[in-house]
């Protein structure tokens, strides 16, 4: 689907220029919220923040060009199969560390202290993380907008 | 005036703001806002205990060691447990508003003394 | 330093006043989001960026879900009249409150000197242990992943109960006009 092509369509979501705007930021703030999680555990921030910046440039989107198109992009089906994704990684990570003896046990190579690739399963641990919050967060936000909408008289 | 604990006792008076929404307004969503503040009351106040007087943000790199950080950083532990309760907090916001809004829709008002009346 | 705090702290009562008491909602909501990024700001010269930046991203979002669920109504019945009871209750119940923790901060270490007992350990072996120089990080998912993990299973059950709450599937048969109207798709 074109978001260029459904910023013209004047029938559905906000104005032209709201749409335009929305359509150039959502690349830029998905691209802050992944630089947020893979550098979580060099600089602050981390899974927590990225996810939910994750989840702001989806809602932007729904805001801007209304529920079909953003559930076009994402459906509610599938944010809840990163969920799931997101919270079953991290206990299988979790498990795994039982192969060095206990739960959550790091059982990675720590690397260097300050590296990118460093710290052995906390960066995997953030991209989970922010997998399972973000689309949890997306989900209640679909929930909210477009479930939870309230039926006036005129459109009955 | 600036006492050792005067900033707890401002922020104790936050969360009793919060408490006093909660007790005194009818409004829904001014009791959802109520809970809303007792929250950043709470939250401010583990990571107030945790302030040491001219602290740095518990972050190595080039120039601080670890060594370095245990002299002089803040405490992360509170900070830790803050970030897990700032995201539930949020989650329990949405609950919140969701129930809200299936309440308007069912008694067609947010006034909670009156929802009491309709039912009854 | 302090006094910046105390300044801040005079502005989040100020705004959570503001929005307990005004009379329009939209107002209310917006001064609570006030609070919110005086909080952030707070935390930001707290020494802790991290929950920072979470609270900022969070203040938006939750503004976000509060406008959603307050501009659709029609709020101008509520609050006409004071309920006196409920007002004097709640002023008591404030006022008790402040005296309480007046009495029970005394025994409490004072500002800035934190007791660090078990922090020290994780300030001094953050990067030796973990590996991750933001201690922070390593404490949430290294030395108390658990507390993750409890946190994953409380967001997942409040998403559980917003759909529970919010869904209109299964109540009554779907027919063409919840497809097309609310988007819900069939299956």
């Amino acid at each position: 689907m074109d978001l260029k092509e459904l910023s013209r369509d004047e029938s559905r979501g906000m104005t032209l220029i709201v749409k335009t705007i929305s359509r150039l930021i959502m690349s830029f703030v998905i691209l802050f919220g992944c630089f947020i999680i893979i550098y979580g555990h060099i600089t602050p921030g981390g899974g927590f923040a990225g996810g939910i910046i994750l989840t702001i440039a989806y809602v932007l989107l729904l805001l801007a060009f209304g529920g079909k198109v953003a559930m076009a992009k994402l459906s509610n089906f599938w944010a809840s199969m990163w969920d799931n994704i997101g919270a079953l990684s991290f206990v299988v990570i979790g498990f795994l560390g039982m192969t060095g003896g206990y739960f959550f046990l790091n059982f990675l190579d720590h690397g260097s202290p300050g590296h990118l690739v460093s710290a052995g399963m906390i960066p995997l641990c953030n991209i989970f993380i922010a997998l399972k919050v973000g689309a949890a967060l997306y989900a209640i936000f679909i929930g909210l907008s477009v479930y939870g909408r309230i039926v006036t008289e005129e459109e009955k | 005036m600036l006492s050792h604990t005067s900033l707890y006792i401002l922020d104790m008076a936050l969360m009793g703001m919060g408490v006093y929404a909660l007790i005194a307004k009818r409004h829904i969503i001014k009791k959802i806002i109520g809970v809303v503040t007792m929250e950043y009351a709470i939250n401010l106040f583990l990571i107030l205990v945790g302030y040491r007087a001219g602290g740095i943000a518990p972050i190595e790199d080039a120039q601080i060691s670890a060594a370095d950080l245990a002299a002089r950083a803040v405490d992360p532990l509170p900070q830790a447990l803050v970030l897990t309760s700032i995201v539930i907090g949020l989650g329990t916001l949405a609950l919140m508003a969701s129930l809200a809004i299936k309440l308007y829709e069912k008694y067609k008002t947010f006034d909670m003394s009156e929802i009491n009346r309709l039912r009854g | 330093m302090i006094a910046i705090f105390h300044v801040l702290l005079f502005f989040m009562i100020i705004g959570s006043a503001v929005a307990i008491e005004t009379k329009n909602m939209l107002s209310a909501v917006i001064a609570v989001g006030a609070v919110g990024f005086g909080v952030s700001l707070l935390f930001l010269f707290l020494g802790a960026p991290d929950i920072a930046i979470t609270q900022v991203i969070v203040e938006i979002l939750s503004l976000i879900i509060l406008i959603r669920a307050t501009t659709f109504a029609d709020n101008r019945a509520v609050e006409r009249k004071i309920d006196s009871f409920a007002t004097i209750t709640g002023l008591f119940f404030l006022g008790f409150f402040v005296m309480a923790t007046v009495w029970a901060f005394s025994d409490l270490t004072p500002f800035g000197e934190p007791l660090m007992v078990v922090s020290q350990r994780y300030l001094a072996g953050s990067s030796a242990e973990t590996g991750a120089v933001n201690v922070v990080a390593g404490v949430i998912l290294d030395y108390r992943a658990y507390d993750t993990l409890g946190e994953a299973m409380v967001l997942f059950t409040s998403v559980l109960g917003a759909f529970v709450i919010l869904r209109r599937r299964g109540k009554k048969p779907l027919d063409e006009a919840d497809t097309e109207q609310f988007g819900i798709i069939s299956d």
